[in-house]
């Protein structure tokens, strides 16, 4: 099917003319003392990937909220299509054709796609015209959707992309997504910045909002730079490189270290001669529906080495962490543990830290479940200042609720928490997801050093490039079945898409 | 301590609106209102405090239960069947044991309002059924179980009335004051709270207590804790603060068992208990606040024939309005705005209480 992509019929192919699609010019917006935006610019073109690049805090999210409605600038100017706009609500930005994707996604779980897609709208409910809509829209954008699912059961992908085809039934013609590629598989993720790019091919208009370097510059028009609430770069995508963005986002000096801790060199030796300190022998696990999520996993994990896991979502994997995490038992087989592994969850919120506790409260989770009489709160303090120290937390102190913290800070946090005291054995899941690149940096030197000093470290990454810059050797998840992979990067990939999609 | 006496003015100025708009007087009935509650020394020990006793316990029972993320509505209940344990120890036992025997009673409905929770537990953590529904209707089944107890076992001697036989004085709590109804009840349930303050704050298993109630998930995977026996525990604790206020209750006021002993203390006790924001040593001035308003609406359906009910609305508007306030705050915040110097932060879930 020709013609626009994704865009309904009818509507005005938008043109390019002298007047840019977006103009925020000159932005500012304070929280209090708190200036998240000051002097804050961008300049969308119609038909263009327009990607918003800058470290945690540095205004992307406050700039497009405003730009989508959610809230009203303190001083500035915003135009669409060359005309000043001021909104009030989300409603104003999808009448002139805005859509956003926001990280957190506002479904309703227990719905259907139809019924989600339906929501919101206006009028009475017409499933049947719903169900229409959302077949053409998948036909002529190629976001293929069941409008029968319930969202609880599709997978994180299809949430996104129902997302992006609720802002298209609602006529938007350009779509802001925040950070959409920090939910989704390497593949997935290649696959919705192709989309992205047909999109606005097809004279819609993308602003991306991005942490990934490489993943902007392959698929932007346009890249604007934000760095303390101002545009510090606005540049064509074709002019520019990784480094260049990185001297922008952080400020010159800063960004060399950062880019060189990547591509740090390992340090460690062959370690064969070092104590197995993890042993897994022919594990087996079901899950509650029954369903087999590891068969026979055998694998071993030595002192002062990191072990890489590489696995396609859904693999077995988060079970196998869970298992050698010691917070899950297995169905059958044996498992050969310290008595006290460190444990970094992916998704922090829900099992690493408690955020209406203080950050001292979230410390002494470490140990919880054998303490026994009156807590010692002022040792605790203590300890939990210096972790503050030692992993570069900020906070305003070791008292403040763990809610206040940025993400980067209270994954530092969580991962010094586990590394405290010195544990024999660390589980990492996705340890930077959703953290800018110096924070990134951080989590990695953090883990390098915990190998250094003997510790013995699992690291799963969903993106793979991550799991081969940190680990001393990989062993692959590919339904249900875990084998050792040498270090490279093809093979490591091909063998996580063998065994069939799990 | 301030939000129970905002709580207690605003209810006052609800009640009076609500009374001039039902056509009653208001001066006579707020001052008959302000007599019950704080008239005199005596009102205030025998009306005010004597209510507040069974309040505060089953406030924390409550409370306790919130904090752990259990909602457990069913104080009602578990006071109930707290009194009938108390009662069927209080009045087999011989009045020569004395203190001991006091003591082996209260041990009674400790044990009775801690073992009638057990079933909730036992519900929500083998089956996942919903402690809401469950105790809601074990309200009802114990408020059953105790018209059968006093028309069958526990009835008295002569078999025509529908209670128990009188515990014998010198197993009943001690009055504080002579000739006032202010017993020795009023004493333990400030040090229960006041104990119960301490042990979430300072011990580990109160820590562990909060950290499950404000989130399970990390609690099990980052603290390692068995989620599972913190949730029980919580639901026997809490119980068996609530068979306490049925105990003090039995013992110190009414010293038979009848059915309608409790005029919904164990309702009133989640409004005491979020009026304190769950924390055990404000639930002593909500416990006051609401002990107050109890002995007022009595004195004012007295004295100025207004429906006790009225204060019953009153108190229910009052937990809405606070409930209410709370809600637009936090939304307030959660949206950046500058309100209470709201700083931005993202949207979060709210952590959920069930698991």
């Amino acid at each position: 099917m020709a013609g626009a992509v994704g865009l309904p019929s009818g509507t005005d192919r938008p043109v390019k003319t002298a007047a840019p699609r977006l103009a925020l010019n000159a932005i500012r917006r304070t929280y209090g003392a708190v200036a998240a935006l000051d002097g804050a610019s961008l300049c969308v073109r119609a038909g263009e990937v327009h990607a918003l690049l800058g470290e945690n805090g540095a205004g992307k999210s406050t700039l497009m909220r405003i730009a989508f409605g959610l809230e009203r600038p303190d001083a500035g100017t915003f135009a669409i299509d060359g005309t000043i706009v001021s909104f009030r609500t989300p409603r104003d930005a999808m009448a002139r054709g805005i859509g956003m994707v926001q990280q957190h996604f506002a479904l309703v779980n227990a719905m259907t796609v139809a019924e989600n897609v339906a929501l919101g709208g206006n009028g009475p409910l017409d499933f049947a015209a719903t169900r229409r809509r959302i077949a053409r829209i998948s036909d002529a954008s190629g976001l293929t959707l069941d409008p029968d699912a319930r969202v609880h059961a599709l997978p994180i992908g299809a949430q996104q992309r129902l997302e992006i085809v609720k802002a298209l039934s609602r006529n938007a013609t350009t779509l802001i997504l925040d950070e959409p590629t920090a939910v989704l598989s390497p593949r997935e993720a290649q696959e919705l910045l192709a989309w992205a790019r047909r999109f606005a091919d097809d004279g819609g208009t993308i602003v991306l909002i991005a942490h990934k370097l490489q993943e902007v510059l392959g698929v932007a028009d346009r890249i604007t730079v934000l760095r303390s609430g101002r545009t510090v770069l606005d540049t064509a995508a074709r002019d520019t490189t990784e480094e260049m963005l990185a001297d922008a986002m952080l400020g010159a000096s800063a960004a060399s270290d950062v880019l060189t801790t990547r591509h740090a060199t390992r340090t460690q030796a062959s370690n064969a001669g070092a104590k197995d300190v993890i042993t897994l022998t022919r594990v087996c696990l079901t899950d509650g529906r029954g369903i087999s999520r590891l068969t026979d996993a055998t694998c071993v994990v030595r002192a002062g080495e990191i072990v890489g896991v590489a696995a396609v979502e859904g693999a077995g994997q988060r079970e196998l962490l869970r298992i050698i995490a010691g917070r899950l038992t297995p169905t059958s087989g044996s498992v050969d543990l310290p008595a006290d592994v460190g444990f970094v969850p992916e998704d922090r919120h829900r099992d690493g830290v408690v955020l209406d506790a203080t950050l001292t409260e979230n410390a002494a989770l470490r140990g919880a479940a054998t303490r026994s009489g009156v807590m010692p709160w002022r040792v605790l303090r203590a300890t939990t200042a210096s972790l503050m120290r030692e992993h570069d937390v900020r906070a305003d102190s070791e008292n403040a609720a763990m809610r206040t913290l940025s993400g980067g800070n209270q994954q530092k946090f969580v991962l010094g928490r586990e590394l405290a005291n010195a544990p024999t054995a660390l589980v990492v899941e996705n340890p930077t997801r959703g953290l800018d690149i110096r924070a990134t940096a951080d989590v990695h030197a953090a883990l390098r050093a915990a190998r250094d000093a003997g510790t013995a470290v699992l690291v799963y990454s969903s993106d793979l490039d991550e799991v081969l810059a940190l680990a001393d050797r990989i062993i692959v998840v590919a339904g249900g079945l875990v084998t050792a992979v040498p270090l490279d990067r093809e093979a490591v990939g091909r063998a996580t898409l063998a065994g069939g999609a799990a | 301590m301030l939000e129970p006496l905002l709580a207690g003015v605003l209810a006052l100025l609800l009640l009076a609106i609500l009374l001039g708009a039902s056509g009653y007087a208001v001066g006579d009935a707020l001052t008959a209102l302000w007599r019950g509650a704080f008239g005199s020394w005596s009102v205030i020990a025998s009306g005010t405090l004597v209510r507040a006793t069974p309040l505060l316990f089953a406030g924390l029972a409550v409370a306790i239960a919130f904090r752990a993320g259990i909602l457990n509505i069913g104080a009602e209940g578990q006071l109930l069947m707290g009194a009938c344990a108390a009662t069927a120890v209080g009045v087999s036992l011989p009045a020569t044991m004395g203190a001991t025997g006091l003591a082996l009673a209260l041990a009674a409905g400790v044990v009775g309002g801690g073992a009638w929770a057990v079933i909730p537990a036992m519900l929500r953590l083998r089956f996942g059924v919903l402690e809401v529904i469950s105790t809601i209707m074990l309200n009802v089944v114990a408020l059953n179980v105790t018209g059968l107890l006093v028309r069958g076992p526990l009835q008295e001697p002569t078999h025509t009335f529908p209670q128990s036989s009188l515990i014998d004085p010198a197993l009943r709590l001690p009055h504080l004051i002579t000739g006032s109804r202010l017993h020795a009840g009023v004493v333990l349930a400030l040090i229960t709270a006041i104990g119960l303050a301490w042990y979430l704050r300072a011990t580990a298993p109160g820590y562990r207590l909060r950290m499950t109630g404000a989130n399970p998930d990390a609690a099990a995977s980052a603290g390692r804790i068995d989620v599972g026996s913190v949730t029980l525990a919580a639901f026997i604790a809490s119980g068996a603060l609530a068979g306490m206020a049925g105990a003090v209750e039995v013992t110190g006021v009414t010293y038979a068992l009848y059915e309608n002993l409790s005029p919904g203390y164990g309702y009133t006790a989640i409004a005491v208990a979020l009026l304190a924001r769950l924390n055990p040593g404000s639930a002593i001035g909500a416990a006051a606040v609401f002990g107050a308003l109890e002995a007022g609406a009595s004195a004012m359906q007295r004295d100025a024939h207004v429906p006790a009910g009225m204060v019953g609305v009153v108190e229910a508007s009052v937990i809405l309005v606070l409930l209410a306030s709370e809600w637009v705050g936090a939304r307030m915040t959660a949206r950046g705005d500058l309100f209470w110097g709201g700083t931005p932060r993202e949207h979060h879930e709210p952590s959920r209480a069930t698991s």
